[in-house]
Formats: structure tokens, C-alpha cells, sequence
């Protein structure tokens, strides 16, 4: 659905966007992420057609933005940063507004304006002026405005800035749903979220992709991905930790807290991390150790963030 | 055309929300009142005719209209609702169109509720009401001018005192060019056919020419032309400082 290709975008000599590609097609949600000043608002604005690239191409359904931008706008809805709202009008009139600017009339822009409403439970302020309303009020009136023609494509910048936990976790669940049948890409500085609603994660860094998988291949990235922590009951450290360096396919061995005493054993290279915890698991019941907990790393992604997106080799190694 | 009035209605709604079309008709109402009463002795004259009344248009349009238009696009640009706009399956110009006829629609209400004056010089006397009528069109056609001006003076920034300030001396020089103490200023140096063309682009010449009750298609063609020439600059503003 959603197709970019080679993004560029330059303010003066400033690169604010260099060479982003990537596609996002029905029934994936794509998390976009990256520090402050990484380019992901940039690259939003350009593939909703605001801002026009300085050099590569977006597609929406096949309706490139520069080309056929009523069309492809169609297709779209986009909730941009910091929600912006007419603050004159009131929730109702603005939403109506939205809807007949999508095309809507009659009785099929109230039904939109209703099920908005319902979707982001905007009931007890559908007649207030949106200058009175708190900031998560806003942002859900926003937000209905983008879904108010039950698009396609969802372009969503910075969703659940703003939002109290309650909130923020139900347009977690609401994105996930409407993830199902639409194309979705939303930017977050929240590395749960991504956790929690993304089928796919791209990391920006200084304009271009630093990182492009799912969740759970990134966190594969990080250095303790795959290390296995040992926790025991009884034991000093010196003799255990020297055992463990001792086994088959162990790696480092790296001593967390004495009491209880727990380690982390890193595999060493080309040895898998399940043959690791079987020979773990062998030697404690070998020498009667209690074991009290035995588990493999998945790895942590804000880990994969900071080691990706921090330049210096210092803060990469204290990241690892 | 759907999303012009669309769009129009918004802004509509947005000027009858804040106080600003109030505040704007009303002063309007009582100015244009007092000038034209008071200072310019409408009923000394004893002539049944609005001569007076419109004399003072282009001068309270230059501080009202302005003051009208200013928040048209640089409110956009505040409040960061451009990128919602723009981003809506508009065309730009779909956008410029209906927010400036929006705009201009209050300046016709203000007009159109000049009416007792109209009732008055009626009352009173049998004026030429082809003339007067005439003066009604010209003076829209000012206040259109005007306001396509402080449309693209309001896109150009985010500050609203800013636009009011650089779309009133703009004004003020369309005025001032065919002003007759500068025309005259000029007569001493100049050929006449510099100081003839520098005139001609005033709106006070070819408001006047108008309020004489004919409607010369050079006249039309001069208001028209400023329109589309600033509503063509603001939609190249627009398009290229979006994201400013």
C-alpha cells in the first residue's frame, strides 16, 4: 500500500532526510523510530504530501503523492505531531469538517462522525470548543479526524504522545486492531510500544534506516541476545564462574550480584544458546547446585536503539 | 468546488466564533458613520448622494481589512493545522479560494449593513441609485483587493501582527499612488505619462472612476487583476514554506 522509494529531503545545506526506501503493505503496522532530529517527521510530512521531497518518490495505493496528490491524499488519513486542531470549533464541528473535507455528506458523514466518536470516546466533549479541552482530548480529536474516513493508510506521528498510561495503552490496542486490514506506520520515541503493536520496526538515524526487521529480529542485535543468566542458590563465585568457562561453547561469563548469585554466561562463537543451557542445566545437576533460574536473553531493544543511534564507541560499549 | 465551500463555511464559523467579524462589522459601522456624518458634512452638502460615504472607504479598509485577513493563513501556521489541510485531499488552491471568499464575505456583510445610509440619502432626496450602486460593487471590489493582499502577506509568517503590519503599507502605497497630493507631488518632475501610469495603479483612481456610476471594464480588470496576482503569490508562498 504504501511505497517509498529512495526519500530525500535537504532545508538549505542541512540533510534532513537522505535515501529512505522502504514498502508497508495491508495488515502491517510499521513502528518508525528514532532519536529527536532523526528525519522521522520529515519523512511523515513528505509521504502525506506536505512537504514536497527534494528527490525520490511515496506511492499510496499506487498513487505516487507528487503526481496524484487528491488521490492519493484519499486513501490517507495522518494525525501530525502535536495534534493540531482548529481551537474555534467545537469536537462535533470540527469532525463534521473533516468528514465533508473527505467527501462525506448527509447521513454517511454523521455515521463517520458517530463511529469516530464511539472509537476514540470523545462522547462527554462532542460539544465543547476544542481550546477547552485537556491535551489528551485534543489528541484523540485529532487522532478521530484521521480515522474518520476509515482509510487505508494510517500515517500516525507520534500517536500516544501526551496520553495518560490508560489512554496510551487503548490506542495501543485500537492501532493493533485497525492494523489488521490496514497499512499502518507510526513513529514513537516509546520502545514498548513497538513491542506491543508493530509487525515491523524501521530505525532512522540522521536521515537514513539504521535498522529494518521485526521486534523481535532487532532485539536479536543486542549483545545479550542469546546470553543465558544463571541464578543459583548456594555457591561462591570464583569456582562457579570458572566451571562455566570451563563448558563446551561458553563464551565470557559475567558475574551479576554474589548473593544469590547469579551469572551471565555469553555463548562463545558458532555455538547455539540451547545447546549452552542444556550443558548449564547438565553441569548443575552434575554438581548439585540449586538453580534457581536458567533462561536465555531475547535481547533488549532500547539496547539495539542506543547501540545503533549513539555515535561515540564509548556509549556503545557501556549500551553492550 | 466542494471543498472551496467547505472550507469557506469553516471560515466562516471561525470569524463568527472569535469576536473578530463582530468587532470588524461594528467599527466599520460607526466609522464609516461618523466620517461621513460628522466630518464630512453629508447633510451641508445638501447633494443626495453617497459621494461621502465612500470617500472614506479606502481609508478605513486600509486599517480594517487588513485586521480581517491577517489571521487567515499565519493562524494556520500557528496552530501547525496547515499540515492538516494541506494534507486533506485539497488542492492549495482550493484552499486560498475558500478562505479568501470566506473573508471577503464579511466585508460584504459589513456592506451590505451600511443600508440606512442608503434609506437616508433616499428619504431625503432622489439620488442617482445606479451610482450608488455602482459605489457598493467598486468598494467590494476594493475591499477584495485589499484583503488578497493581506491573504498573502499572512502567508508569509506565523506572527499575526506582522501580516496586519506589512499588508497595511502595502495598502497604503496602492493608496498613495494615485493620491492626489503625491500625484501632484509628482506632476513638478515627471512626465505626465509616468505620473499617469504610476496612478494607475492606485485603487483610488479606479475607485473613484467607478463611484462616477460606470463600471469600465478597465476598472474591473484592475481590481481583478491585484486579486489573482496576490491570491497567485500566496498560493506560491504556501507551496513552497509548508512546513515553515
Amino acid at each position: 500500500m504504501i511505497q517509498v522509494r529512495n526519500l530525500k529531503k535537504t532545508f538549505g545545506p542541512k540533510v534532513a532526510v537522505s535515501g529512505v526506501s522502504f514498502t508497508v503493505e495491508k495488515g502491517e503496522v510499521l513502528g518508525f523510530l528514532g532519536p529527536n532530529g532523526a528525519g522521522k517527521s520529515t519523512t511523515m510530512r513528505m509521504i502525506t504530501g506536505f512537504i514536497p521531497p527534494t528527490d525520490g518518490e511515496a506511492t499510496i495505493g499506487g498513487y505516487s503523492i507528487t503526481e496524484h496528490p487528491i488521490e492519493a491524499k484519499r486513501l490517507m488519513g495522518y494525525l501530525p505531531e502535536n495534534a493540531p486542531s482548529y481551537a474555534d470549533m467545537t469536537v462535533h464541528g470540527f469532525l463534521s469538517f473533516a468528514a465533508e473535507l473527505r467527501g462525506l455528506s448527509g447521513s454517511a458523514r454523521q455515521k463517520a462522525v458517530a463511529r469516530a466518536v464511539e472509537t476514540c470516546f470523545l462522547e462527554n466533549v462532542l460539544h465543547q470548543s476544542v481550546e477547552t479541552l485537556s491535551k489528551g482530548y485534543r489528541h484523540r480529536t485529532c487522532f478521530a479526524q484521521s480515522i474518520i474516513h476509515d482509510p487505508e493508510v494510517l500515517i500516525l506521528d507520534e500517536p500516544t504522545d501526551g496520553l495518560d498510561p490508560n489512554q496510551k495503552h487503548e490506542v495501543r490496542t485500537l492501532i493493533r486492531k485497525m492494523g489488521e486490514k490496514k497499512a499502518i506506520i507510526f513513529s514513537t520515541h516509546i520502545l514498548e510500544e513497538v513491542e506491543a503493536v508493530c509487525s515491523r520496526a524501521i530505525i532512522i538515524d540522521r536521515g537514513t534506516i539504521v535498522a529494518n526487521g521485526t521486534p523481535a529480529e532487532l532485539k536479536r542485535r543486542s549483545a545479550q541476545a542469546g546470553a543465558i543468566t544463571v541464578r543459583l542458590g548456594e555457591g561462591s563465585s570464583k569456582p562457579v564462574q570458572s566451571r562455566l568457562e570451563a563448558l563446551k561453547g561458553a563464551g565470557r561469563v559475567q558475574l551479576l550480584g554474589e548473593q544469590p548469585l547469579s551469572l551471565r554466561v555469553f555463548p562463545a562463537k558458532q555455538s547455539s544458546s540451547e545447546d549452552l543451557a542444556k550443558a548449564i542445566s547438565a553441569l548443575c545437576a552434575q554438581e548439585r547446585w540449586q538453580l534457581l533460574e536458567l533462561h536465555t536473553e531475547e535481547g533488549r531493544l532500547d539496547e539495539v536503539f542506543r547501540g545503533i543511534t549513539l555515535p561515540d564507541t564509548k556509549a556503545n560499549k557501556a549500551a553492550a | 468546488m466542494k471543498p472551496v465551500i467547505t472550507i469557506a463555511k469553516r471560515e466562516l464559523t471561525g470569524y463568527f466564533a472569535s469576536p473578530v467579524a463582530f468587532v470588524f462589522i461594528v467599527i466599520f459601522l460607526l466609522l464609516s458613520g461618523f466620517f461621513s456624518f460628522m466630518v464630512s458634512g453629508f447633510f451641508e452638502r445638501g447633494q443626495a448622494s453617497l459621494e461621502t460615504f465612500f470617500a472614506w472607504h479606502p481609508w478605513l479598509y486600509l486599517f480594517l481589512v487588513p485586521a480581517v485577513g491577517m489571521r487567515m493563513w499565519s493562524e494556520e501556521r500557528r496552530l501547525g493545522t496547515l499540515e492538516l489541510l494541506l494534507t486533506m485531499p485539497v488542492t492549495p488552491w482550493q484552499a486560498i479560494l475558500g478562505k479568501f471568499l470566506a473573508s471577503w464575505a464579511v466585508v460584504g456583510l459589513a456592506l451590505v449593513l451600511t443600508f440606512p445610509v442608503w434609506i437616508t440619502v433616499n428619504y431625503l432626496g432622489s439620488p442617482d441609485n445606479g451610482v450608488i450602486f455602482a459605489g457598493y460593487i467598486g468598494s467590494l471590489l476594493m475591499a477584495g483587493a485589499y484583503l488578497a493582499i493581506t491573504a498573502m502577506t499572512s502567508a508569509m509568517t506565523r506572527n499575526q501582527v506582522v501580516a496586519f503590519i506589512v499588508s497595511v503599507v502595502l495598502s497604503l502605497f496602492l493608496i498613495l499612488a494615485g493620491f492626489p497630493p503625491v500625484t501632484n507631488l509628482l506632476v513638478h518632475w515627471a512626465a505626465p505619462a509616468l505620473v499617469d501610469a504610476v496612478a494607475a495603479f492606485s485603487v483610488i483612481t479606479h475607485f473613484e472612476s467607478i463611484q462616477k456610476g460606470v463600471i469600465d471594464s478597465r476598472d474591473l480588470l484592475y481590481f481583478l487583476s491585484v486579486i489573482v496576482f496576490a491570491l497567485f503569490t500566496t498560493g506560491v508562498i504556501v507551496r513552497t514554506h509548508r512546513a515553515g
